[in-house]
């Protein structure tokens, strides 16, 4: 199995659990899926990423326990343990103790660690939840465009166009601070968090589309898409059967570059205070209220934000590894 | 035309954000315009003096009108003047916009300029160097470099900054003076903001760079070019370079483009005074006049960033010339 004569490629590749029913020894062909998985288990740098991502997401899921492991919630104030003259936790690092293990917040006294946990959820929620509405919006709007061309193409194209050219951030900040408190049963952080991965995700579609559009156009015009027509394949099941299965593993590499973008985008629009407010916790919330602090205390700063660069470097090492395993150029 | 179709088009979303979601809220508009202490009379003059009864595309043809003509804002007896060009008037701070923008749009631009001449010069030189070195040490040092600077929110990068030069080692005194108060002062001030800017950039343009210069060397006319007995010199820098800086130069007039519209995170983690700040500000206050203000700058500006990108890739790309 090491130097296989034939590789399959991209468009000869059968669906993933293709091979399930074959027996082992009758085919040396190997899914996409499996020749991906290979390259990525040598990537080690990958693989770490991708560890680190497993475990923050187990620690967004349970930051309950967690925090009730640790005794601490993110929500309880500690004001006895803030110095009343400067609003600084008292002693060394912010207040680090065997109960507190990253300190205490400035003025509040809340429990930095608790925050920390609970603020994974915020990120990983937006980063995930946006980047699904994204690639949606994005598949089904690029799949319509570019296999079905004409007048749809041309609108959804322009649409595109303008959609990325627009001042994103500005846009984002001015629809989620325009949204009301209350709405659909949701209120306070709710309504931020929906409206945030609705907004996040609107904007992230056209690069998607755009992709998506793209790969369409041009494997519609493949000879297994003309042979499958010319056995009267109808244009659904050619849309499902023969193209949308190739346009997975660009898809899968868009979410994976989308995801820490869009955490980075939650932690901006909560750092500018049109995001996720106290006393919910969000790591862009934490370092904005500690642009206050950064002198007096510069553990309260390096804490949230280490958050975010471990977060977002890991999302992006394993995206990397994701691509280069699913690049059909690729000999890694 | 097709930049005058985009720019009325941006507005009307602007208009819509700020009109139509406050409504189908429950929020009236006018009372965003003179705020939430207001008594109804001064709310009704808003109406009056902005047409806010009148339908979507009247106020945005009005609003467009006022830039080219100047517009009077009148309600019974009480009169605002507004000179050409009149980008809006703020009925909370009581002034037009157009002195706003003029005021703040030289920082911004200064900021946003200054970054972009480092990050070509640095992100582009390391994603060269790390293409041409492919593999060696120097390249994985630079590409580690590179993605963590693409992780590391520009908001911390600037808060670090600050801790770090100005109020740990008190080698930098930041902080925003004007140019023309003190010259030594001002670079002082900006000098952060546009290395904190220009490395999150550059880590971006190095790793572009470094994947669009791989991808060309491996194109048939390098390796013509090689058969002809060009020195490697003359094959990188005059051929290779040439199709590497094609996508580097788009990516440069949206970027450039969107950042004159405002470093909103830049500008706030340094408190400079530019056209972020006010934006953002103004988003805050649901200050409409200078949003819309703002956002048109933005567009105009990342409308004619991609204009001169153009010019500029039939200087640099020989294929775009001849078609």
């Amino acid at each position: 199995m090491t130097a296989p004569l034939h590789e399959p490629t991209t468009e000869a590749a059968p669906p993933a659990g293709f091979e399930a029913g074959v027996p082992e020894k009758a085919v040396q062909g190997r899914s996409l899926g499996r020749i991906a998985w290979e390259r990525l288990k040598r990537d080690k740098l990958a693989l770490g990423g991708g560890v680190v991502v497993l475990v923050l997401v187990l620690v967004a899921v349970l930051a309950p326990l967690i925090t009730s492991l640790v005794g601490q919630s993110p929500y309880e104030r500690h004001e006895e343990l803030i110095d009343p003259l400067f609003s600084t936790p008292i002693g060394s690092f912010g207040g680090i103790s065997s109960d507190h293990l990253l300190g205490v917040e400035p003025v509040s006294g809340r429990d930095v660690f608790a925050r920390i946990v609970y603020g994974a959820q915020v990120s990983l929620l937006v980063g995930f939840a946006s980047a699904v509405v994204a690639i949606v919006l994005g598949t089904v709007l690029g799949v319509l465009a570019g296999f079905f061309g004409g007048w749809l193409d041309t609108v959804i194209s322009r649409v595109m166009d303008m959609l990325l050219s627009f001042p994103q951030l500005l846009f984002i900040i001015a629809l989620v601070s325009v949204m009301p408190n209350e709405m659909l049963g949701l209120t306070g952080t709710g309504v931020r968090l929906f409206v945030m991965i609705l907004v996040i995700g609107f904007f992230g579609w056209p690069y998607v589309g755009r992709v998506v559009r793209g790969q369409t156009l041009s494997l519609r015009e493949r000879e297994y898409v003309d042979a499958a027509r010319s056995l009267g394949a109808g244009r659904i099941y050619i849309l499902f059967r023969e193209l949308l299965p190739n346009l997975v593993a660009p898809i899968i590499v868009y979410a994976t570059m989308m995801i820490p973008t869009n955490i980075l985008t939650e932690a901006a629009l909560s750092f500018l205070g049109v995001g996720v407010k106290p006393p919910s916790a969000s790591w862009g919330q934490m370092l904005s209220s500690a642009l206050s602090y950064y002198e007096a205390d510069p553990m309260y700063m390096i804490i949230p934000g280490l958050a975010i660069f471990i977060t977002v470097l890991s999302f992006n090492l394993f995206g990397d590894g994701v691509r280069d395993a699913l690049d059909p150029k690729g000999s890694r | 035309m097709a930049v005058a179709v985009m720019l009325v088009v941006i507005v009307v979303v602007v208009f819509c954000i700020f009109f139509l979601i406050p409504q189908w809220t429950g929020v009236d508009p006018a009372t965003m315009y003179v705020g939430k202490t207001s008594d109804a009379a001064a709310v009704e003059g808003i109406r009056q003096k902005l047409a806010l009864d009148e339908p979507i595309l009247i106020q945005v043809f009005e609003f467009f009108k006022g830039i080219f003509v100047g517009r009077t804002y009148a309600a019974g007896g009480d009169v605002t003047n507004c000179a050409m060009p009149c980008f809006g008037y703020s009925f909370r701070s009581e002034q037009a916009i157009w002195p706003v923008l003029t005021d703040r749009l030289p920082v911004t631009m200064v900021l946003a300029l200054g970054a972009a001449a480092l990050w070509l010069l640095f992100g582009v030189a390391a994603g060269v160097l790390s293409a041409l070195k492919r593999g060696t040490l120097w390249d994985r040092s630079a590409m580690v470099v590179a993605l963590a600077g693409v992780s590391l929110p520009i908001f911390f990068t600037a808060m670090v900054s600050l801790a770090v030069f100005d109020y740990g080692l008190g080698w930098i005194d930041s902080g925003f003076v004007p140019f023309g108060d003190s010259p030594g002062a001002w670079f002082q001030g900006m000098l952060l903001p546009w290395v904190t800017l220009a490395f999150l950039y550059a880590a971006m343009y190095a790793r572009i760079t470094r994947a669009t210069m791989l991808e060309v060397m491996g194109e048939d006319y390098i390796r013509t070019a090689r058969a002809k007995g060009l020195s490697e010199p003359v094959v990188i820098g005059k051929h290779a370079m040439r199709s590497t800086m094609t996508p580097i130069l788009t990516m440069l007039g949206m970027d450039l483009g969107a950042l004159i519209g405002g470093a909103i995170l830049t500008e706030t983690a340094f408190s400079l005074p530019g056209l972020g700040q006010a934006v953002l500000k103004a988003i805050n206050e649901r200050d409409l006049p200078v949003i819309l203000g703002v956002v048109l700058i933005t567009s105009l500006a990342v409308i004619i960033a991609n204009l001169v990108v153009d010019i500029l890739y039939a200087v640099i790309d020989p294929r775009v010339r001849l078609s």
